[in-house]
């Protein structure tokens, strides 16, 4: 096996260093009975080019080529390739928890660089390295606002992706935590008087997601101004991290819990992503998750070293913050490199692309279909409903290889007919034609086919 | 230095500032193509939501940054320079073809919403890692879902409280042995169990005798760990077993030490219901300077209606499809699928591997510990006899008298050349020294570091001072960790 440098004489040589006759001898403290004595019903040993092979194929099943429309939690965006030159470096690939801080200076050094621009860019005091992905910071800024109130209830907006939801539920369940959900409006950002109705002198936080999950950008004063005169804490999830370029952060949220994907992680089909969360000093000894802190060493030289562990579960095993261990340090690392390229002029550029192709994308489809929540501002997303099921649209338009945007009958079964299409700075206007195309023709034939039952209506 | 060690020398590395000190407007590493849809005034689109600044965001240029990363880069300790025995985090090679074959476009640039028809690439990696997972743990069925090892513990006990409460009742406790990882009791109280301890007899194992009058109606599970942190074996885990399903409890194993047992004894043959897996640790996904992880569990038949949503099913056509509608599933505990991106990695390690490659993996692994242990027996005190499989566990006792603990003689380690091993855990052992090399260390590598071990050993006899003061050769010296945690600086300001 290539992987193992060893030969045949060289495990004879240790086994008889060690006194045992044979490898058996060494398994002997396991029972015979459960020993397995036959090969593992796992496909063969591969040569290395038989593995490429095998991946490559699975890659041309997995829609290689096409073009994209979906966002919803997971963006498309350019990855400079710089950031694969420098995360596969082995000395970051193949590192662990800087536990030895003398030896993990340039991993401690680059997340006290990530901490600091997660810090700029949310306008937050401090930020952790970072949490398993946007969905489960979210459910554990939650949780921290339940520890921090005393509280346990927590208001979450339905505007919030509705899988963050999902996994808040899951969180939720035995830790004794009533979850309220909140409507939104026809503008498609929550809904103030209902928001109002749904805090109890027991809710511990208020939870959103701006932009929301439908591209709305949210009022945040308004709703922190809600959250804060009933003394419960406002969480703002942020899954589009590349929307903090151009839209103001929540200042006046208590914890953000954000996925920084967009920050130049690869789609991957969902992961690795990178959740984190910032929040306001005072709050910093009840937040889950490793935070780099900066130090001297003995001669007074600058120094980082993973700071605050007593939140954490190797040394308060049950009374920890979470049961968070490992995380996300590589991704981190992507992200911190990918704000580094684009820092404080790029990233406002970069975000000003995706807010003029979605804003052209949203008029073009306005022509021929019906766009949603047009009574706020929006980033990059928004949402077209048509006449005909969206399902069926994007079967034609997947002719061109292009994928629409994401129905959203599974999620909000109100909203009827309904697609949430995301444009990025990846998002061609030939592409956006092309699917507009697809829509103006299907609703063409669906009017064309409605008209007599419209005219017997009236008529009626 | 009074040995000299054969293994490590110093050589220049660069200095480097924080990348906020390099900053000046006007550097950029970026370039976006001309825009291709008319401008948008900004103001008018998003009025008070509109960002005006992006406070001290960083301005530098591309080869900076190369420069930047690339010097902090050579500040850290990692498996490609040698050995890194970090016990009971298996820091073992991470295949280079792993990292390419992940990157494929298809791969690397699918959309977890793209539809079914055009991800059966995806959901075939799914399924087939689900399948060599499933036979190499002897389980019935499996979740990728968990994005860590914890995150696995949490999905798992919430599959044990529904099934409990399925039968009528959630039950209120989770017997955990003193051994254990932090995550365990930490994820038993996310879960809303109470935590009850269970001793380690006089060998290090389960206590079983306690474990029988621990054990009644009130406890749902016991969270083991087998091998457990000490390396050893739970000999009498069929008793164990067999006491957990009397009173009808479950038996959960932490999967961190899998690394031991892989094509040699399967968790699901002896009794285990369910337990994660690590594939940062056993299955070779890179560690990353702490993530990403992932947590697959793995569940016999009775848990299977509690999994997680979605799961990869074949359809009547004979196409790979998500199926949602599980009602009696404990919910999401993530957005999407999963670590996607390790599942290809932890698979392709598995078809590089074969059945052969996989047991000649494990038994290296057992037998590198055990070449350790040999080397260093009668230098280092030895507190459990008890037979060694992939990791061993000595302490300080000896080096104690003389002022130097485990923490010490870790940081002198580093001087020889070497990532030290896991100090002051299982909480068990006083003063521990956890090492675990794996099966990548080459029989050169393992001597070099006995050697080194020796040599330390004899420096505290000597000169413990040396030990005391040390790391010598490093960037910076120990870092006081008290004033870090006293006044937290936990960003750059300007």
């Amino acid at each position: 096996m290539r992987y193992l440098p060893k030969s045949p004489a060289d495990r004879e040589a240790m086994l008889k260093a060690i006194g045992a006759r044979s490898i058996d001898d060494l398994f002997a403290p396991i029972p015979a009975e459960y020993r397995l004595n036959r090969d593992l019903k796992v496909p063969r040993q591969m040569a290395e080019s038989e593995i490429v092979d095998w991946f490559r194929e699975r890659s041309r099943e997995n829609g290689e080529a096409y073009v994209t429309f979906l966002g919803a939690g997971a963006y498309y965006h350019y990855r400079p390739v710089i950031i694969d030159s420098l995360i596969s470096r082995g000395e970051f690939l193949t590192a662990y928890t800087p536990y030895q801080p003398e030896i993990s200076q340039g991993t401690l050094q680059s997340i006290f660089e990530f901490q600091t621009m997660i810090c700029e860019l949310t306008a937050m005091e401090v930020a952790n390295a970072s949490m398993y992905d946007g969905s489960t910071a979210a459910a554990e800024a939650a949780t921290m606002a339940c520890r921090v109130t005393g509280r346990n209830a927590v208001a979450i907006a339905r505007s919030v992706h509705p899988e963050y939801r999902e996994v808040l539920a899951t969180y939720a369940h035995h830790q004794g935590m009533p979850l309220a959900t909140v409507p939104f409006t026809d503008s498609g950002r929550v809904n103030l008087n209902e928001l109002d109705k749904a805090i109890t002198p027991d809710t511990a936080c208020v939870l959103i997601q701006s932009p929301n999950f439908f591209g709305t950008i949210e009022d945040v004063a308004a709703i922190a101004e809600v959250a804060h005169k009933h003394g419960a804490m406002l969480v703002v999830s942020i899954a589009e991290a590349v929307s903090l370029g151009i839209v103001e952060p929540p200042r006046q949220a208590d914890i953000i819990a954000m996925e920084a994907q967009s920050f130049g992680v690869p789609l991957t089909f969902g992961g690795p992503y990178c959740g984190v969360i910032a929040t306001r000093e005072k709050y910093v000894r009840q937040m889950p998750g490793r935070l780099v802190g900066q130090t001297t060493d003995r001669n007074g030289k600058r120094g980082f070293v993973l700071t605050l562990a007593t939140r954490e579960q190797h040394i308060r095993r049950e009374k920890a913050t979470s049961n968070i261990c490992t995380n996300q340090a590589l991704i981190a690392l992507m992200a911190n490199i990918f704000m580094t390229i684009y820092g404080k002029v790029g990233l406002r550029e970069l975000a000003k692309q995706n807010l003029a192709k979605a804003a052209y994308a949203a008029q073009e489809f306005g022509r021929h279909a019906k766009v949603l929540f047009s009574g706020a501002p929006r980033f990059n997303e928004f949402v077209v409903q048509t006449s005909e099921d969206p399902y069926a649209i994007n079967g034609r338009i997947l002719q061109h290889k292009i994928v629409g945007g994401l129905p959203l009958k599974k999620f909000y079964p109100e909203l009827g007919n309904a697609a949430l299409w995301c444009c990025t700075e990846m998002t061609t206007r030939a592409a956006i034609d092309t699917a507009v195309k697809s829509v103006a023709e299907s609703e063409r034939i669906a009017k064309s086919v409605k008209e007599p039952a419209d005219v017997q209506e009236v008529a009626r | 230095m009074k040995h000299v060690t054969r293994k490590a020398t110093r050589h220049v590395n660069q200095n480097e500032g924080l990348i906020f000190e390099k900053s000046s407007p006007g550097k950029a590493a970026w370039k976006l193509p001309p825009l291709d849809v008319p401008e948008v005034d900004t103001a008018e689109l998003l009025g008070p939501s509109e960002r005006k600044d992006l406070g001290n965001m960083p301005e530098v240029s591309e080869i900076e940054i190369i420069r930047h990363f690339t010097r902090l880069s050579t500040w850290n300790y990692a498996i490609d320079l040698g050995m890194y025995p970090l016990g009971s985090c298996t820091m073992k090679y991470n295949p280079r073809v792993n990292e390419v074959v992940s990157r494929l476009d298809g791969l690397a640039n699918g959309h977890p919403y793209q539809p079914e028809k055009i991800s059966q690439g995806a959901l075939r990696i799914l399924q087939t890692l689900s399948e060599c997972l499933i036979e190499i743990t002897g389980m019935d069925a499996i979740t990728l879902q968990p994005a860590a090892g914890a995150h696995g513990e949490l999905t798992g006990l919430l599959m044990v409280r529904a099934y409990h409460q399925s039968k009528g009742a959630p039950r209120k406790k989770i017997l955990i042995p003193d051994s254990a990882h932090g995550t365990n009791p930490a994820t038993a109280a996310m879960v809303g169990y109470a935590v009850e301890n269970l001793k380690s007899n006089a060998q290090g194992m389960v206590d079983v005798a306690a474990l029988a009058s621990q054990m009644n109606e009130e406890v749902a599970a016991l969270m083991l760990t087998n091998p457990n942190t000490l390396g050893v074996f739970e000999q009498e885990i069929h008793k164990i077993a067999d006491i957990m399903h009397a009173k009808g409890g479950l038996l959960y194993m932490d999967g961190a030490n899998m690394n031991a047992l892989v094509g040699k004894v399967r968790p699901g043959d002896f009794g285990v219901d369910l337990m994660h897996l690590n594939l940062h640790k056993t299955f070779s996904t890179p560690h990353g300077g702490g993530g990403p992880g992932s947590g697959p569990v793995a569940i016999k038949k009775i848990l299977e209606p509690f999994l997680p949503t979605p799961v990869v099913i074949t359809k009547p056509d004979g196409s790979l499809g998500f199926e949602y509608n599980r009602p009696q599933s404990v919910g999401r505990v993530r957005a999407f699928y999963g670590n996607f991106g390790m599942f290809v990695r932890a698979l392709a390690y598995t078809l590089a591997n074969g059945p052969d490659g996989l047991r000649q993996t494990t038994e290296d692994a057992v037998l590198n510990a055990n070449y350790i242990r040999k080397g260093l027996e009668g230098v280092y005190d030895l507190p459990y006899s008890t037979p060694t499989m992939h990791e061993v566990v000595f302490s300080d006792k000896v080096q104690a008298k003389k002022g130097v603990k485990t923490m010490d003689i870790a940081k002198r380690l580093i001087d020889y050349g070497f990532h030290p091993y896991t100090t002051a855990f299982p909480l068990i052992v006083p003063g521990a020294l956890m090492i675990e090399p794996t099966e990548s260390e080459p029989k050169e590598e393992l001597d070099l570091f006995i050697e080194a071990m020796k040599s330390i050993a004899e420096e505290v006899e000597e000169d413990p001072q040396m030990v005391l003061a040390a790391p010598h050769t490093t960037r910076v010296s120990r870092l006081d960790e008290t004033a870090a945690a006293r006044k937290p600086v936990l960003r750059w300001k300007p």
